[in-house]
């Protein structure tokens, strides 16, 4: 019957197929990194570790925020976790260091799993702030264990054991990997039963579980998923920095800059977070020499994008021009055609 | 025993602070859903527009004061018209990013003009004067002016949410803004008296708060946790609930502290915690 009718659905357009490739090739190319001339340099890629690390944890956000409808501010309880993970088995209990990260992430998920049937008792804004608090209770716990370096902290000496060169290029893969996996394994969950779920329930609760969406075992599910991603964060950016402390790692500037990314960026879109990264480098790279400035300016810029273009830069592209470099919508394209139809299916809530 | 009616009672005064720090977040909760995760810099930033007169021109704090509150209603007013109320209404996303933007702001603002020395208040020998009771106990005049001052405010906001025309106002719009829009009574103005609201009490917290300890420009975000943590415990929609919350927050941070140096804060995040797992509507919950 599908033969006949005089339209296919498709979700992909020849921008986003270009994307795809483009994306692809870029995927090659950094985990090619090491083996090149310039790019491959200790500082290059202790730098690219470092925009990799805040890449990922915005896409974490964006997943929780912009598709799953829950605003965390405690998303650093999870990049604490995961990066004092790394030192608990790793120096302390004699794990390789590298196999320590996925442990690690685990464990950041197995905690947000274990704590969630009390923050999942409030909702909207005060979910957001009781997340911080869960954050602040382990901050204060990890700062009391003696064993960790107490307030202080500790560094991760096992690594002295493997030459300084090896240790890097092995941390810059193990961070591109992640990465990767992430990004694909995000686009293709959006994609599926799971995603649509997401997106019903951000637009609206009540009429998600009136269609039969489990709402409460997909929060969960994505508040877990999203809590491995930060702990995989955290266990890569403190093995690459190598000295790990309680309010370094439960600092509230990770989850800061997780969000001004993802709003400025474009929330709710796969797209946003790479926007939003590019942005925020580019600001701290251009207020380098003005200390707080950075912040302030960060500050500044969400709170505009907020009030006049709360779809992000990426929504205002894609709006303007039409653009959808990976496309979660399904358009109608009608055969023997070769204009685009009208709009077949309209933008998700939101903007 | 002596000893632990003396913590219970320096937690009770404590609450009374917490107190003012958490009634303007409940009223924006309260009247338009809003949780304003600035609410604990602007608090800060209450105690530096005092110190400019107590520390320039030498005037008294508690003087200092009833500028900072006014200049401080007319700010929440003005920031609720001109940024806020264009992001209402799409869902609860938009406006607690654009203040968690605003936090961020000043915060950083604070850090570039004073730097991170901390700064107190001098009220002379008030703020060591104490009225002793029976043997071991001893209350602060200035601990229990501040709690007095938190009892008063409660009162006159209970009586203006219920007497007046503007808390008639406050509730309605609460209730359901667009049907009183028909009613003549305008969202966007309402809510913006209710941030103005909320920033003139959490200007007498802040200033009180640099009275009774130290600020820097860091010390918001403890505030707006501690506030927070009074509205959830208290319950919705209703003020005593609040400030009971907030002198439940202060008894078990008084009690936690004894138990050992470092303890205390952890202790009032743990009851908050308990609070949430048996009672997730707050002890004194009344449903309006």
């Amino acid at each position: 019957m599908g033969a006949n009718l005089p339209y296919v659905v498709s979700r992909s357009t020849w921008i986003s197929n270009a994307a795809v490739w483009l994306g692809v090739m870029a995927a090659v190319v950094a985990v090619a990194v090491p083996w090149l001339p310039y790019f491959g340099s200790p500082a290059f890629m202790h730098w690219a570790v470092e925009v990799m690390c805040y890449l990922l944890l915005a896409q974490m956000w964006n997943l929780l925020a912009g598709y799953g409808g829950l605003m965390s501010v405690g998303m650093q309880a999870f990049v604490g976790i995961g990066g004092y993970s790394v030192f608990i088995f790793a120096q302390h209990l004699g794990v390789n260091p590298f196999l320590s990260i996925p442990i690690a992430g685990v464990m950041a998920a197995l905690a947000a799993a274990l704590t969630s049937p009390l923050v999942f008792r409030m909702r909207g804004g005060y979910f957001a702030i009781g997340t911080w608090v869960l954050a602040e209770v382990f901050r204060i716990a990890f700062s009391n264990i003696s064993a960790l370096g107490g307030g202080s902290g500790q560094s991760l000496t096992v690594m002295t054991h493997l030459d300084r060169g090896t240790r890097e290029v092995l941390t810059y893969l193990i961070a591109a990997t992640t990465l990767i996996v992430a990004s694909v394994g995000i686009n293709l969950l959006l994609r599926s039963r799971f995603g649509l779920g997401l997106t019903a329930l951000r637009d609206s609760e009540a009429a998600a579980e009136s269609q039969g969406v489990d709402v409460r075992l997909l929060k969960l599910q994505v508040y877990t998923l999203s809590s491995l991603g930060a702990g995989l964060v955290g266990a890569i950016y403190y093995t690459s920095v190598l000295r790990i402390s309680p309010f370094a790692a439960f600092d509230l500037n990770w989850v800061v800059a997780a969000t001004f990314i993802v709003v400025i960026g474009g929330i709710g879109a796969v797209e946003g977070p790479i926007v939003g990264t590019a942005i925020f480098f580019a600001l701290r790279w251009l207020l380098a020499d003005y200390g707080t400035w950075y912040w302030l300016v960060m500050g500044a810029v969400a709170v505009i994008v907020i009030m006049f273009a709360p779809t992000g830069v990426w929504g205002y592209v894609q709006a303007r021009w039409n653009i959808q470099l990976l496309p979660l919508q399904r358009r109608l394209v009608w055969k023997g055609q070769t204009k685009a139809p009208a709009l077949a299916a309209a933008p998700a809530a939101m903007r | 025993m002596l000893e632990a009616a003396d913590t219970i009672i320096q937690g009770l005064l404590l609450g009374g602070l917490y107190a003012l720090f958490a009634i303007g977040l409940s009223i924006t909760y309260g009247v338009m859903r809003l949780v304003n995760i600035a609410h604990g810099d602007f608090l800060v930033l209450a105690a530096y527009l005092a110190l400019w007169p107590v520390t320039n021109l030498g005037v008294n704090p508690f003087v200092a004061m009833l500028p900072v509150v006014g200049l401080m209603f007319c700010l929440g007013y003005a920031l609720q018209q001109i940024v806020l109320n264009r992001t209402m209404g799409r869902n609860f996303l938009a406006p607690m990013l654009a203040t968690f933007g605003m936090s961020i702001i000043l915060r950083n603002g604070l850090q570039q003009i004073y730097h991170s020395d901390s700064r107190s208040f001098d009220i002379g020998a008030l703020g060591a004067d104490s009225i002793h009771l029976s043997g071991a106990i001893a209350i602060g005049k200035f601990p229990l002016i501040v709690f007095v001052v938190a009892v008063i405010l409660t009162l006159a906001t209970s009586l203006l949410f219920s007497r007046t025309k503007v808390g008639v106002a406050l509730r309605a719009t609460s209730d359901d803004a667009e049907t009183a829009g028909l009613m003549g009574i305008r969202a966007n103005r309402t809510y913006a008296i209710a941030l103005g609201l909320s920033f003139a009490l959490l200007a007498v917290g802040g200033i009180f708060a640099g009275i009774r300890t130290t600020f820097t420009p860091e010390s918001g975000p403890a505030s707006l946790l501690y506030a927070f943590e009074a509205v959830v415990i208290g319950g919705m929609g209703s003020l005593w609930g609040t400030f009971a919350g907030a002198v439940i927050l202060g008894v078990a941070q008084g009690v936690g502290a004894k138990l050992g140096a470092g303890f205390g804060i952890l202790t009032g995040h743990l009851v908050f915690l308990a609070v949430l797992a048996f009672k997730p509507t707050g002890l004194f919950e009344r449903t309006r």
